[in-house]
C-alpha cells in the first residue's frame, strides 16, 4: 500500500481535485462518503472493483447491497466516470492513502526551514554595516593622511596652499552626487517599472467571501465555481446561481473558524451569506418561493488585472499546461479575502516559461499528443542531448506567444 | 514592344520625376513648431525647445503614472446561460440579406456580441465565400446612426418618439382608417418565402417591389422568351467561354459571391495540362470584372444592343457591321469561339434594356447554354422589381389614389431616376410609414417610422434559389426598440401573432417537424428537390428587339452609371469600412468621381504627368445633360472607351445616414433615364467641361513604391506559359546558384546576418500561398482583415496623407504595351501583406527588438515594445507596415488624444469608430493599438495560437489546415491558402508542390525568404509575351553580368560590391 511513489500520489491529487473533490473529502463526509481508508471497506482493496463502480454506478449497484446502502445513506448516486482508467484509480487511491495517513499520524509542524532566508537577510545587513563602517574608516584615514601630510610639509617647510575642506572638495562633491544619482536612478527606474503593478492588492469585496472556508476547509474544487477556466481564457467569477446551488441549503455560518477583516474586526458570516441572498432575491424562510430569474449580479472587485496588450488564457495553463491554480494565485485555500500574490510582471511570466517542462513524453503513451510534432526534440531526448523540453523550447518566450 | 506593368501614369510618362516624388516613404516633416523651416539646428532656440519637450513629457508621464490605478469591477452573470462560456466564441449560421442579395454566413459571437462574419461552407453555391459588403455588415449592426425607437412626425416636421409599439399600432391604424384609398407596400426585392406569405395574407395590400439598380429588363425579356419573370442560375464553373456584355458579375451584378466561386473553378490551373476558361468582356468603362477578362473590347454604353445583335448575327453567319474595326474583329472572334464551344459557353449582359436581353437570350439559346451553363430549373429571386410598376405607382400617388404607403428597404427618393418627383408624390399620400433602420432620404419624408432590426438581430429566411432556402437567426438581443416589419403587417392585418412565432410555425409545418426546423437553423439552409425544368426558349420578339436596338444611336459623350464593389447601390454607404475600402480599379477611397478615358483627358487638357499622378488634387469637371448638372473630380483610367464617362452610384447621401456617408461624393442616380418601360443606366450626349476647380481624391495605390522592381508581379499569357513553363523556377535556381549558395552551399543560410533559418525553426512553419489567377480583386479579404484585427479606419484626410492602416492591400497593376498604355491587355490584382520573411530586413533595424522572428516563421510585432522609429517600415521592401500616426482607436493612455494641433485634424468618422456602441465590434483577442506604434499583418496569430491550443486540449497533433486566416476564409475564390507549410498533408504545401512552375516569391532577388508564395497570373490568350522569355534571359544575364547593373539586386548581395 505504501509503495506508491510520490509521483503517483501527485497525479492522484490532480485527478482527485478534478473529479472527486466536489463531492468527496478524504477525512470527512461530504455529498458522498469520506474516502480515507477506503481499501479497508467493502471490496475496494481490489481497484478493479472501484473501476467497475466508477464506470457504471447504476449497473454496479444493481447487484451490490453495500453500494445500495450507501445510496440510501447519502440520498444520491455517484455520477459515472466512464473514461477513468485503472492507473488513474491507482493514483487516486495512492493520494487518498497518503492524505489519510498524514491525517492519522500528523507530523510535527515543519517550521525549521524558515530560518534560512532570514539569515541571508541578516548577512546582507551585516555586510552593509561593515561597508559603511569601512567607508567611514577610509574617510577618517584620508583626513588623517592629509593632516599628517600637512604636518610633515610644515615640518619640512614646504609651502602649500590651505587645503580645501572636505565639504568643498570637488572630488567629494562629485562622488556624493554620483552616489545619489545612482541610488536615485535605481529607485526611480524601479518605481517606474513597478507602475501599474498591484502585488498584494487586496480590495474590500462587496461580500466577505472566504476562499479559506470554501476551498480550504470545505475543499470545494476551484473549477466547481471557476469552471470556465477549463474551457476559456477567463476564469470567470461564478454567477449568483452557482453560489445558490449550495447556499440554498447552507444559510448560516456556524461551524467554521471565526472570520476577521483586515483591521481585525470580526465578521459575521451569516450576515455575509444574507448579502448573497439579497442579491439572489432568496428568502431562506420561504425557499419554495424563490425565483432565480430575479437575481441581480454581484459587483465584485477585480483583483488580477492584466494590461490590454497581454493575452492570457486560463485553459491554456490549467488544461494544456496542467498548472495548479495555486502556482500563480498562491495559497488561495488559506486566504480569507483574496489578495494578489504574484506581481504579474512579464519577468515573472517568463521565468515560469523558462522553467516549466511541457507534457512531452508521448512515446510512453503519456504526455500530450500535440507535442509529437516536435520530432527534433524527441530525437534529442532519445539521444540524450536534452532531458526535458521546457515551454521556452517550443516558443514560450516569443513575443507573439502572449502579445497580439 | 514588350509588356509594361504599371500602376499610374507617372510611371509611364514621367518616370524620372516620379522617382523624386516617391523617394521619401514618410513625406512629412517632423511635427515641431517654431522652426521657421530652418531645421532643428538653425531654429531659434532648439535646445530650449528640446528641454521644454523633455520637461513636459517627463512631467506628463509622471502625472499619468501617478494617477491612482482605477478599481475595476468584475461583474458575473446573475444566471449564467448554460451553454455559454465567457471568452469562448460561439458560431451561429445565419444569412446576410440586403435588398435581395443573399449570402449564407456564420456569425462569430463573442460574449453575446457578433464580431465577425464568415461564409457558410455548407452552401454549395457560395462555397463559404463572402464579399466586402457581407464582411462589413457586422459593423452596420453597431451603427450609431440607426433609428433607436419608433418615430412620429409632428406638425413642425420634427420626429418625436412613440413610446410603445401598441401606441404606434394604434396611431397608424387610426390614420389608415381615416385615409382610406389603396394600401401599398413598397419594398426592395423580397426573397423570403415566409415574408411573402405574410404579405399575401394581408387582405387588400398591394405589394410592389422596387430595386435601386434595376434588372427589370432581364426579367421582362426572360418572361417574353418563355422562361417566366424569373432569373436563372448561372453556372460559370461549367462554362469554358464566358462572354460578358457589360455585366460586372464578379463585383456587383446579381450574385457576385456565387459567380466568383463558380468562375474561379474554371480559372484554376493544373500545371500538367494547363487549361482555363476564356473570358471576354465588352464594356464602356473598366469594371472589376473587365479587369479580370482575358480579352476586353470597349464600346459606347449605348452600343451594348448593337454588339449583342452583331454577335448574334455573327453566330448566324452574317457579317459584322460595326464601325469600330477592333470591336468588329473582337465580335467575330468571340462568335467563332462561342460557336466552337456549344453547350460550354455563357453570355451574360448587364443591360437593363428588355430588347438587349432578348437578343442575349437568343445568343444563349444558339450556343446551347440553356440547361448547360444556364440552369432554368433553379431560378433565383435576387431582383424582382419592375420599373414600370414603380413608375405607375408614382403616377397613382400623384393622383391621390394611394391612401397609405408602407415602405421597407426601398429608398426611391434617393435611387429613383427622378427622385424629386417621387418625393413630391409622397406628399400626396396621406399615411406614409417607413420601416427603414435609418432615416434615409425616403424615410425622412415619411410620417411614421418603425425601424426594423438588423439581420443579425432578426429571425427570417431568404431563398438563395428555388431549391435552397437560407435561414436567419438572431445572434444578439435587439440593441434598439425595433420590430420586424412583418410583425407590423401581421398586427395590422389582424393576425395578431409576432413574426418570430409565425416564422417558426411556418417552417415547422413546412419542414415537417420541430427537429427538422432546428436542424435547418443550425445548418443555416435547407435544400429541397428541384422544382422542374422551367420553360423553353421560344424566340418571341427577337426581330423587333434587333430592330429596336439598331435604331438606338448614341451621340457625343456618354455617361454610364456603375456600382462600386464596396458601396453598391448605397444601402451600406454609412459603413466606414466600406467607405475606406479602395476601389479595385481606381484604388480611390471615400469618394465617387468621373472615370474618363485617356483620350478624353487629352481633349479636356489634362496632362498625365507626375503632378497629376502624385498630388491628390484632381481636376474637376462639370457634367451636364438637360437640367441635371454635377461637378465631379476626374480620374483618368486606361482601357476606357474614349467617349465614355463612368460615375458610381451610392454617394451623396443625407446627413441622417451618418457622418461617414454624409457629404461624400455626389448622387449620380438622377442621370439614369426612365425610357418608358425600364431604367437605362446610361445617357448619351452629355456635355463635359473642365472647371478651374480642383478636388482631392484619396487614392492608395501610389502610397508605396517598389522603386521599379517589377519582379514583384508575375504575369503572362497561357500560350507563353505553355511554351516556356520553367521561367520562374529557372530564375530562382539561377539566383540561388549565382548569389546565395556561397561557400557553404546553402541557399537559405548564406547571405544572411541571422543564424541559419533552418536551424531556428521547429516543426511548425506557417505559410501562405496566393493564386493571382484566382484573385478577382474583390477586396472581401481587406474588410475581413479589418474586422478580425481591429484595423482602424482613419478617414479621408488621413488617407490623403498616406496614413491608411489596411494590413492587407490589393495592388493593382495595369498591363499594357510599353508604347501604348491605353491599350490595356490585362489588369493584375495582387493581395499584398506582410510576407513574414525568414530573413526579414525590418527585424535587423529595429533598435528595441520590437519586431523579431518566431520559431514558427512569423515576423512578430510587439506593439508595446515599439517606440515608433519607423525604421522597419523604411526598410521593408514590400511597404506593408503601417504606423499609427494618431490615436485612431482611443487606446492611448491620455484620454481624448485625437484632436491636436500638431498632427492635424482628424475626420469625424474617427469619432464614430470610437463610440462605445461601434467599439462593440472590436475583437477582444487582438490588442487595440495606440498612437505611435507600428503594426502589420500578423498572419492572424490569434487564430494560430487558438488552433494550437485546441489541438493541445484535444490531445492530438496539429493538422496542417487547422488554422485559417481571416482573409483566407473571406475569399470567395479560394485564392488564398494558408497552413503549416512543413506539414506534407497541408493544403498550402500541396498547392506549392503542385504549382512549382507558377510559384514565385515577390522580389526574390532580395533574398528575404518570404513565407508567402504567389502563383503567377495567366491570361488565356495566344499572344506571345516577350517579357516572359526575357525573364529567362534576364537570369542568364545576371549570371554573367559581373559588370552589368543588376536591377533590384541589393548591393550587398552583388558579388563584386563592397560593404557600405
Amino acid at each position: 500500500m505504501f509503495n506508491a511513489s510520490a509521483q503517483d500520489a501527485a497525479n492522484g491529487k490532480t485527478l482527485f481535485m478534478g473529479k472527486c473533490a466536489s463531492c468527496h473529502n478524504v477525512t470527512k463526509k461530504g455529498t458522498g462518503p469520506a474516502l480515507g481508508g477506503l481499501e479497508e471497506r467493502h471490496k475496494w482493496a481490489d481497484h478493479n472493483e472501484i473501476l467497475k463502480w466508477a464506470h457504471n454506478p447504476t449497473g454496479y449497484m444493481a447487484t451490490d447491497p453495500y453500494t445500495q446502502g450507501l445510496k440510501a445513506e447519502y440520498g444520491s448516486l455517484m455520477q459515472a466516470f466512464p473514461d477513468l482508467t485503472l492507473k488513474e484509480v491507482d493514483d487516486i487511491v495512492a493520494y487518498i492513502n497518503v492524505t489519510w495517513n498524514e491525517f492519522k499520524n500528523p507530523k510535527p509542524d515543519a517550521g525549521a526551514g524558515a530560518g534560512a532566508p532570514a539569515a541571508t537577510g541578516n548577512s546582507a545587513l551585516i555586510f552593509g554595516l561593515i561597508s559603511i563602517v569601512l567607508g567611514v574608516v577610509a574617510l577618517i584615514l584620508m583626513q588623517v593622511n592629509s593632516n599628517l601630510k600637512k604636518m610633515s610639509d610644515d615640518a619640512e617647510g614646504i609651502l602649500r596652499p590651505e587645503p580645501v575642506p572636505f565639504y568643498r572638495n570637488k572630488v567629494y562633491i562629485a562622488m556624493i552626487a554620483l552616489v545619489f544619482f545612482v541610488i536615485g536612478g535605481y529607485y526611480v527606474s524601479k518605481g517606474a517599472i513597478g507602475l501599474g503593478r498591484q502585488k498584494d492588492y487586496q480590495p474590500v469585496q462587496p461580500i466577505y467571501y472566504s476562499h479559506k472556508v470554501h476551498a480550504g476547509i470545505n475543499q470545494i474544487n476551484c473549477l466547481y465555481c471557476h469552471g470556465s477556466a477549463w474551457d476559456s481564457k477567463h476564469a470567470a467569477i461564478p454567477s449568483v446561481n452557482i453560489c445558490m446551488n449550495c447556499h440554498k441549503a447552507i444559510n448560516a455560518y456556524e461551524k467554521g473558524p471565526k472570520l476577521y477583516d483586515e483591521d481585525g474586526k470580526e465578521i459575521n458570516g451569516t450576515a455575509e451569506i444574507e448579502k448573497l441572498f439579497a442579491a439572489a432575491g432568496f428568502d431562506p424562510k420561504n425557499p419554495a418561493k424563490w425565483d432565480p430569474s430575479m437575481a441581480k449580479p454581484i459587483e465584485w472587485v477585480k483583483i488580477h488585472n492584466l494590461p490590454d496588450h497581454v493575452y492570457f488564457n486560463h485553459s491554456q495553463h490549467i488544461r494544456a499546461g496542467k498548472v495548479q491554480c495555486q502556482s500563480c494565485h498562491g495559497e488561495i485555500t488559506a486566504m480569507d479575502e483574496v489578495k494578489q500574490v504574484a506581481d504579474l510582471s512579464m519577468g515573472w511570466c517568463i521565468n515560469c516559461h523558462r522553467q516549466t517542462k511541457v507534457d512531452f513524453n508521448y512515446s510512453q503513451g503519456k504526455g500530450n499528443q500535440f507535442y509529437s510534432i516536435y520530432e527534433k526534440f524527441h530525437n534529442d531526448i532519445k539521444s540524450g542531448k536534452m532531458d526535458s523540453v521546457t515551454v521556452e523550447n517550443i516558443g514560450g518566450l516569443e513575443c507573439q506567444k502572449c502579445h497580439y | 514592344m514588350s509588356n509594361n506593368y504599371w500602376q499610374g501614369f507617372g510611371e509611364v510618362n514621367d518616370p524620372e520625376n516620379l522617382e523624386k516624388f516617391t523617394k521619401d516613404e514618410f513625406t512629412e516633416e517632423l511635427p515641431f513648431e517654431g522652426f521657421d523651416d530652418k531645421g532643428l539646428v538653425d531654429a531659434k532656440a532648439p535646445r530650449r525647445d528640446f528641454l521644454k519637450y523633455l520637461g513636459f513629457s517627463t512631467a506628463a508621464a509622471t502625472l499619468a503614472a501617478s494617477c491612482k490605478i482605477p478599481v475595476r469591477k468584475a461583474i458575473p452573470y446573475a444566471n449564467k446561460p448554460e451553454n455559454l462560456v465567457p471568452g469562448v466564441p460561439k458560431y451561429y449560421a445565419t444569412t446576410y440579406v440586403q435588398d435581395g442579395d443573399v449570402v449564407p454566413v456564420v456569425a462569430k459571437v463573442r460574449d453575446g456580441r457578433p464580431i465577425k462574419i464568415e461564409g457558410n461552407t455548407l452552401s454549395t453555391s457560395t462555397n463559404g465565400g463572402t464579399s466586402a459588403r457581407v464582411q462589413a455588415s457586422v459593423l452596420d449592426l453597431y451603427d450609431m446612426y440607426r433609428t433607436r425607437h419608433p418615430l412620429q412626425k409632428g406638425k413642425d416636421g420634427e420626429f418625436t418618439e412613440v413610446p410603445t409599439f401598441e401606441k404606434f399600432d394604434q396611431l397608424v391604424g387610426d390614420a389608415m382608417k381615416a385615409a382610406g384609398g389603396q394600401v401599398v407596400l413598397l419594398t426592395s426585392t423580397i426573397n423570403s418565402p415566409s415574408t411573402l406569405d405574410v404579405i399575401s395574407k394581408y387582405a387588400g395590400l398591394r405589394h410592389i417591389q422596387y430595386d435601386g439598380v434595376s434588372y427589370s429588363g432581364m426579367l421582362l425579356a426572360n418572361e417574353a422568351s418563355g422562361f417566366g419573370k424569373k432569373l436563372p442560375t448561372y453556372k460559370f464553373d461549367a462554362a469554358k467561354v464566358i462572354v460578358s456584355l457589360g455585366a460586372d458579375f464578379l463585383g456587383t451584378w446579381l450574385s457576385p459571391v456565387e459567380f466568383a466561386a463558380g468562375y474561379s473553378k474554371g480559372r484554376k490551373i493544373d500545371e500538367k495540362n494547363p487549361t482555363m476558361s476564356k473570358h471576354y468582356q465588352f464594356e464602356g468603362s473598366l469594371s472589376m470584372t473587365g479587369a479580370n477578362a482575358d480579352e476586353r473590347f470597349t464600346h459606347r454604353p449605348s452600343e451594348t444592343g448593337v454588339v449583342a445583335s452583331a454577335l448574334l448575327g455573327a453566330l448566324n453567319g452574317s457579317s459584322v457591321s460595326v464601325s469600330d474595326a477592333k470591336l468588329a474583329a473582337g465580335i467575330k472572334k468571340v462568335a467563332a469561339d462561342l460557336a466552337a464551344h456549344n453547350g460550354e459557353a455563357l453570355v451574360v449582359c448587364g443591360s437593363n434594356d428588355k430588347n438587349v436581353q432578348l437578343i442575349v437570350n437568343a445568343i444563349n439559346d444558339k450556343i446551347g447554354a440553356n440547361g448547360k451553363t444556364i440552369d432554368w430549373s433553379s431560378t433565383v429571386n435576387y431582383r424582382a422589381g419592375i420599373d414600370s410598376e414603380m413608375n405607375d405607382l408614382i403616377a397613382q400617388m400623384e393622383s391621390g389614389a394611394v391612401g397609405t404607403l408602407l415602405i421597407c428597404g426601398a429608398n426611391p427618393a434617393y435611387t429613383w431616376a427622378d427622385g424629386a418627383r417621387f418625393a413630391a408624390a409622397l406628399k400626396k399620400v396621406k399615411v406614409t410609414v417607413s420601416f427603414s433602420p435609418k432615416l434615409d432620404e425616403t424615410t425622412s419624408l415619411c410620417e411614421y417610422v418603425l425601424p426594423s432590426p438588423h439581420f443579425l438581430e432578426s429571425w427570417g429566411d431568404a431563398a438563395l434559389n428555388s431549391n435552397t432556402t437560407c435561414f436567419i437567426q438572431p445572434t444578439i438581443y435587439p440593441l434598439f426598440k425595433t420590430r420586424p416589419f412583418q410583425t407590423s403587417l401581421l398586427k395590422w392585418s389582424g393576425q395578431g401573432a409576432d413574426y418570430d412565432e409565425y416564422f417558426k410555425n411556418y417552417w415547422t409545418a413546412k419542414l415537417g417537424s420541430e427537429e427538422a426546423y432546428f436542424k435547418a437553423l443550425q445548418d443555416g439552409l435547407v435544400t429541397t428537390a428541384s422544382a422542374g425544368a422551367g420553360g423553353n426558349y421560344n424566340g418571341a420578339g427577337l426581330t423587333e428587339a434587333i430592330a429596336a436596338v439598331s435604331a438606338k444611336k448614341g451621340t457625343g459623350t456618354e455617361l454610364v452609371l456603375y456600382q462600386k464593389t464596396s458601396i453598391g447601390t448605397g444601402a451600406q454607404a454609412g459603413n466606414p469600412w466600406l467607405q475606406e475600402l479602395p476601389d479595385p480599379v481606381t484604388k480611390a477611397t471615400w469618394d465617387n468621381y468621373a472615370m474618363i478615358s485617356m483620350a478624353k483627358a487629352t481633349e479636356l487638357g489634362i496632362k498625365l504627368n507626375s503632378d497629376y499622378e502624385y498630388y491628390p488634387e484632381k481636376p474637376v469637371v462639370e457634367i451636364t445633360i438637360g437640367k441635371n448638372t454635377i461637378k465631379l473630380p476626374v480620374l483618368v483610367i486606361p482601357g476606357m472607351n474614349a467617349d465614355t464617362i463612368a460615375i458610381a452610384v451610392g454617394y451623396g447621401r443625407n446627413e441622417a445616414i451618418g457622418v461617414t456617408a454624409a457629404g461624400v461624393g455626389v448622387n449620380a442616380y438622377p442621370f439614369a433615364v426612365y425610357n418608358g418601360s425600364t431604367i437605362d443606366n446610361y445617357v448619351s450626349g452629355v456635355t463635359v467641361t473642365k472647371t478651374s476647380e480642383q478636388y482631392k481624391i484619396a487614392q492608395t495605390q501610389k502610397h508605396n513604391s517598389y522603386e521599379n522592381r517589377k519582379e514583384v508581379v508575375r504575369e503572362t499569357t497561357l500560350a507563353s506559359f505553355k511554351k516556356s513553363p520553367n521561367v520562374l523556377p529557372d530564375w530562382s535556381e539561377e539566383l540561388e546558384k549565382e548569389y546565395y549558395q556561397g561557400a557553404n552551399g546553402s541557399f537559405r543560410s548564406n547571405a544572411t546576418l541571422y543564424p541559419d533559418p533552418n536551424g531556428r525553426t521547429h516543426e511548425i512553419h506557417w505559410g501562405m500561398s496566393i493564386d493571382m489567377n484566382s484573385c478577382t480583386g474583390c477586396a472581401a479579404c481587406v474588410v475581413a482583415c479589418s474586422a478580425e484585427n481591429n484595423v482602424s479606419v482613419v478617414g479621408k484626410r488621413e488617407v490623403l496623407r498616406y496614413h491608411d492602416m489596411h494590413w492587407l492591400r490589393i495592388d493593382r497593376y495595369f498591363v499594357s504595351d510599353e508604347k501604348d498604355p491605353d491599350n490595356l491587355k490585362a489588369v493584375v490584382f495582387q493581395p499584398m501583406m506582410c510576407q513574414h520573411c525568414d530573413n526579414a530586413p525590418c527585424e535587423n533595424v529595429c533598435p528595441v527588438a520590437a519586431t523579431n522572428h518566431s520559431s514558427e516563421g512569423i515576423n512578430q510585432m510587439a506593439y508595446n515594445r515599439c517606440i515608433g522609429t519607423r525604421y522597419c517600415a523604411n526598410n521593408c521592401p514590400f511597404k506593408v507596415r503601417r504606423f499609427n500616426w494618431a490615436d485612431y482607436t482611443g487606446a492611448d493612455s491620455f484620454p481624448d488624444n485625437r484632436d491636436q494641433q500638431l498632427i492635424g485634424k482628424l475626420d469625424s468618422v474617427i469619432e464614430q469608430m470610437n463610440d462605445d456602441l461601434t467599439r462593440m465590434v472590436l475583437n477582444p483577442d487582438v490588442t487595440v493599438r495606440s498612437r505611435g506604434v507600428m503594426e502589420k499583418c500578423s498572419f492572424c496569430v490569434q487564430r494560430l495560437q487558438a488552433a494550437k491550443l485546441d489541438a493541445k486540449k484535444e490531445n492530438r497533433m496539429l493538422k496542417g489546415d487547422d488554422a485559417k486566416t481571416a482573409c483566407q476564409m473571406a475569399c470567395p475564390t479560394n485564392a488564398i491558402v494558408f497552413g503549416n507549410a512543413w506539414d506534407k498533408e497541408s493544403s498550402v504545401n500541396k498547392v506549392r508542390e503542385e504549382n512549382k512552375q507558377r510559384m514565385f516569391h515577390v522580389l526574390e532577388q532580395l533574398h528575404v525568404l518570404p513565407n508567402v508564395t504567389y502563383m503567377a497570373k495567366l491570361r488565356n490568350t495566344d499572344e506571345e509575351d516577350k517579357n516572359w522569355g526575357e525573364a529567362e534571359h534576364a537570369g542568364a544575364e545576371h549570371a554573367g553580368g559581373e559588370h552589368g547593373e543588376m536591377d533590384g539586386l541589393p548591393s550587398s548581395t552583388k558579388p563584386d560590391s563592397t560593404a557600405h
